[in-house]
């Protein structure tokens, strides 16, 4: 069962690593929408400081989301999707694999680029931590709960905008807790509450998700 | 017991029982909504704070427990259409998401109204408002969904999976949002000041509570007919009963 | 009378908050009856057509 799951991830990185043009679009919006916003609100450091922690966490939110449709996409095109849930491993286990490869792709690379666009927006530096710890366990959350979303509208044609209603409502408590840490901790107020709550929920995800996941893969492939 | 609730699964015997039992519901509910809302409006006496405009909550309150409840049943007719793959269970759990979804709509609309007199303002960031407006966006991923997969039954089991995802999700942000909202309290008191509930206020609402529940049942048996009537279209007795309408 | 539809005021948010929750209702209620009668006669008129061409 191990080995599936490495095979699988294995898999998906390297077909990830070989269309690496399409890795770069979220990355590149998550820059584009953040750069909107001095554009939009006006340069001033204090205005941009005072909203950076929301709009840091929102940016990188709809860029996981845009990102989040072409987690099985190419492989229920392909028909490797049905031999993924016909194979005598626990589906669910596969689909982590899956879930990781993608998140590992498109999510840690917005991990990565943050601290440029937090100094984009003039976030504190006592916040740039928490920002890369909110991120780190929120960017996997909202790939595990997308996950399911996805699994539920992957045979659909217009199958990501329908997507994007569905998962955002869910991805509310994150996004809540996420900028609300940060926006703490540019303001030098404690954050352990926030980060725990965050923990919580990726361990639930990861646990109930993949389950989630695989059962909407199987409805979904009839 | 496990017999009738055998029988009841049947399609057709659904739909009978909802043709015999949807009259007396609905007039139970007419006469209760008739009762509430002269209770509420006339005999009610006025907030000694909010003056005549507390009234509202007689519509406000039962809508937006309302659209809790649907959800819980659209949550457990989709626990039971994943397990037992029942049509009937398909059929009343995509009935009730329009009647929720239309509850929600009502509890907004009607709470910002509340609010205006109240904050001065129609929309307000309070948790209740807020985590009211999320489930409304749930309700309509669900609806959303429902009409984007062809096939009846399989967009009914993917619905189904979406809704218990959401069932599990509604504490969650239900907590996340009271949180949310306590951190952020501006210097005016933006909390929901409901009037200190006596009992003649109490009374009425229950009431309209009580009417509420019972129109959601008589609409959503009547739904569930159509959705049934939808679904076995092909089938022999509901090509019967659409000839024997004819004449 | 007057005073009952004055609300003491606060007839602009009391009416329309009671007014919209009966559209609400009657729509809902209206809706699945307009929709039975309406899939009864489409299948009416498919059993005529099949028996004809039976």
């Amino acid at each position: 069962m191990g080995h599936a799951f490495l095979a699988i991830l294995k898999r998906d990185l390297t077909l990830a690593l070989r269309h690496r043009s399409e890795l770069a679009n979220p990355l590149v919006f998550f820059v584009v929408v953040v750069s909107l916003f001095p554009l939009a609100l006006g340069p001033e450091q204090d205005i941009l400081t005072r909203v950076a922690p929301g709009i840091l966490w929102v940016a990188a939110l709809l860029a996981a989301t845009l990102a989040m449709d072409g987690m099985f996409r190419s492989d229920f095109e392909d028909g490797s999707l049905e031999q993924l849930l016909l194979s005598p491993h626990p589906p669910s286990v596969l689909v982590l694999a899956k879930i990781l490869a993608h998140w590992l792709a498109t999510g840690l690379p917005l991990i990565l680029i943050s601290p440029l666009l937090a100094l984009f927006l003039h976030l504190p530096g006592d916040a740039l931590g928490v920002l890369l710890a909110t991120l780190a366990l929120g960017t996997p959350t909202l790939s595990l709960v997308g996950a399911i979303g996805v699994a539920l509208t992957v045979g659909l044609r217009r199958g990501g905008l329908l997507l994007t209603l569905l998962v955002l409502p869910l991805y509310v408590p994150v996004l809540i807790f996420a900028a609300g840490a940060v926006d703490n901790a540019a303001a030098g107020f404690p954050v352990a509450g926030q980060l725990y709550f965050l923990a919580a929920v990726l361990v639930l995800a990861a646990t109930l998700a993949p389950l989630a996941t695989a059962a909407s893969l199987r409805i979904s492939l009839g | 017991m496990f017999l009738w609730f055998h029988k009841l699964g049947s399609p057709k015997n659904f739909y009978r029982l909802s043709q015999v039992l949807t009259p007396w519901l609905g007039a139970v509910t007419a006469a209760l909504l008739v009762v509430g809302t002269y209770w509420g409006l006339v005999v009610a006496p006025p907030d000694y704070q909010q003056g005549d405009s507390y009234r509202i909550i007689f519509v406000h309150v039962p809508a937006a427990w309302m659209s809790m409840f649907v959800y819980m049943v659209m949550a457990a007719a989709a626990a039971i259409v994943l397990i037992w793959r029942m049509k009937v269970a398909e059929a009343v759990m995509r009935a009730s998401a329009p009647l929720g979804a239309s509850f929600t709509f009502l509890a907004l609309v009607t709470g910002s109204l509340w609010g205006k007199p109240m904050w001065g303002t129609y929309w307000v960031w309070d948790a209740r408002l807020t985590s009211e407006l999320i489930l409304l966006f749930l309700y309509l991923g669900f609806i959303a969904l429902q009409n984007a997969v062809e096939d009846r039954r399989t967009a009914a089991r993917a619905g189904a999976i979406l809704a218990l995802v959401g069932v599990v999700n509604i504490p969650i942000i239900h907590y996340s949002v009271e949180w949310w909202s306590t951190l952020h309290q501006g210097p005016t008191v933006t909390k929901f000041d409901a009037p200190s509930i006596t009992l003649d206020m109490l009374l009425p609402l229950l009431v309209m509570a009580v009417a509420f529940t019972l129109y959601y049942a008589t609409v959503v048996l009547m739904r569930a007919r159509c959705e049934i009537l939808e679904a076995e279209s092909s089938s022999s007795w509901v090509r019967e009963l659409a000839a024997k309408r004819e004449h | 009378m007057q005073e009952f539809l004055y609300m003491g005021g606060y007839y602009a948010f009391v009416w329309p908050s009671y007014g919209l929750a009966l559209l609400v209702l009657l729509i809902n209620l209206v809706i699945p009856r307009w929709r039975e009668r309406r899939t009864l006669r489409r299948l009416a008129r498919e059993n005529r057509r099949t028996r004809r061409s039976a």
